[in-house]
């Protein structure tokens, strides 16, 4: 048995803007930033806003964190061959943004994405992967954002959460606004509040 | 086929969440348990990234942020391959660097250490795997750098590397290290991995092989990203 074992992680450290968000870091190096359009001009769907804090178990805001988003479309597909049945022209899913350095305020524009294909013929309520990277996390943090305005007491995921007042952590919360409609999700590494971290 | 899960992390493997030698992980790691998940679409479905993403020169940091002239430094290679833990070429997925510069420096406004900033070395690259999983990129040897955790913390020379794979399941940051710096023994956040086995897979080779004569060293780093179930039997993923 010639396995062979992940390479460890390791922080992404202070400076991870540079390299995989350089333009929002505040330099021109590459003709195209990538992760910043999750949904392209073709997607169907509601467009949305999500925005959010992430903090530490101090309760500070964290100004130095990574985020990628990883989401189907508003039918619940995703754009990978694994899925299979198709998306829109230009629909990739997938988007990175950082915090503010000043306010640690975080934020992207995408579309609403639709139910997914869950295990053994269920459904998973409409949600986007999120993953978390910054100085100071040795392995990046896997979470879930799901919509207050879904259906997710089915949920085969939130149903998992053992303590029931946790599964609130998962929740976005909406509110319309002149821009459109956001969805505010603040995520706690740490503490009384701590956002249910997924081992994926 | 249906597609088979991810073997399951093996976080023992990895550094802890909470190592009280790198400080900034005190107040930033969970204290609850993770919820551990069978993998779903959600999670074996990944981003798709095509030559379309990359341009030719991106690989290449001695020539991509170029104003003046080269930047200052040992030129070196790169190199190695993506693979899975079941030892299998990843091809076409994302390779993403960082680093300092020889002085060991990063253009970033929030690096303030008094290394001069070099005109000439922005400090990013990225590429994509061919399709025997293989890359490489064309640098100079980022220097050493304090940092504030104990008064005397020095990183070790180091790149930064943020790899793809097909699945989300399979996202990875990790940092190459060079063969034979007396840095990283000292390193808080090196130690922050417990196994000395698997701090080695972090730390390049020197390849004589690989280098140019009269031009450019070369390091060889491999990467493996987690492997996958074979579907001996099915396990009910979807259906049914
Ligand atoms: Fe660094």
């Amino acid at each position: 048995m010639n396995y062979l074992k992940e390479t460890p992680s390791q922080t992404a450290g202070p400076y991870v803007h540079i390299g995989l968000a350089p333009k929002a870091a505040g330099f021109d190096i590459f003709d195209q930033e990538l992760g910043w359009d999750i949904a392209g001009p073709n997607a169907k769907g509601e467009r949305i806003r999500i925005e959010g804090m992430v903090y530490d178990g101090t309760g500070a805001p964290v100004k130095d964190v990574l985020l990628e988003a990883w989401q189907a479309n508003a039918q619940g597909h995703y754009a990978h061959s694994e899925d299979g049945r198709g998306v829109e022209e230009g629909f990739r899913g997938w988007g990175r943004v950082i915090t503010d350095f000043d306010t640690g305020l975080w934020g992207f524009d995408t579309v609403k994405p639709g139910a997914t294909l869950g295990r053994n013929g269920t459904t998973q309520a409409p949600h986007i992967n999120l993953w978390i990277v910054a100085r100071g996390i040795n392995l990046g943090l896997n979470t879930r954002l799901y919509f207050e305005d879904e259906n997710n007491a089915d949920d085969p995921v939130i149903n998992l959460i053992e303590h029931i007042h946790r599964r609130e952590t998962l929740i976005a919360k909406r509110r319309e606004t002149d821009e459109g409609v956001v969805y505010r999700f603040d995520i706690y590494i740490q503490g009384d509040k701590e956002t249910v971290f997924l081992d994926i | 086929m249906k597609p088979a899960e991810f073997y399951q992390r093996d976080r023992q493997h990895h550094g802890p969440a909470l190592h009280r030698d790198y400080k900034t992980s005190v107040t930033r790691s969970p204290q609850y348990a993770l919820l551990s998940l069978e993998n779903s679409l959600s999670e074996i479905t990944g981003p798709v990234f095509s030559h379309n993403d990359v341009d030719k020169l991106d690989n290449d940091l001695i020539k991509n942020y170029a104003k003046s002239g080269d930047p200052i430094g040992e030129r070196i290679i790169v190199h190695g391959r993506v693979l899975d833990e079941n030892a299998r070429p990843v091809p076409n997925t994302l390779v993403e660097i960082w680093q300092a510069n020889a002085g060991g420096r990063y253009r970033h406004k929030k690096d303030t250490y008094l290394a001069a900033i070099d005109p000439n070395f922005g400090g990013c690259g990225r590429t994509l795997t061919d399709e025997n999983g293989y890359y490489y990129f064309r640098t100079v040897k980022p220097g050493a750098y304090p940092w504030r955790n104990w008064v005397n913390n020095w990183r070790p020379a180091h790149i930064h590397f943020s790899i793809f794979g097909t699945a989300f399941a399979q996202r990875l940051i990790t940092q190459l290290y060079f063969e034979g710096d007396p840095l990283i023994k000292t390193c808080p956040i090196v130690n922050s991995v417990p196994d000395e086995k698997a701090v080695d897979q972090m730390i390049a080779r020197l390849d004589m092989n690989a280098s140019i004569p009269l031009d450019t060293l070369a390091y060889r780093f491999d990467i493996v990203l987690r492997g996958r179930r074979s579907t001996l039997f099915e396990n009910r993923l979807e259906g049914n």
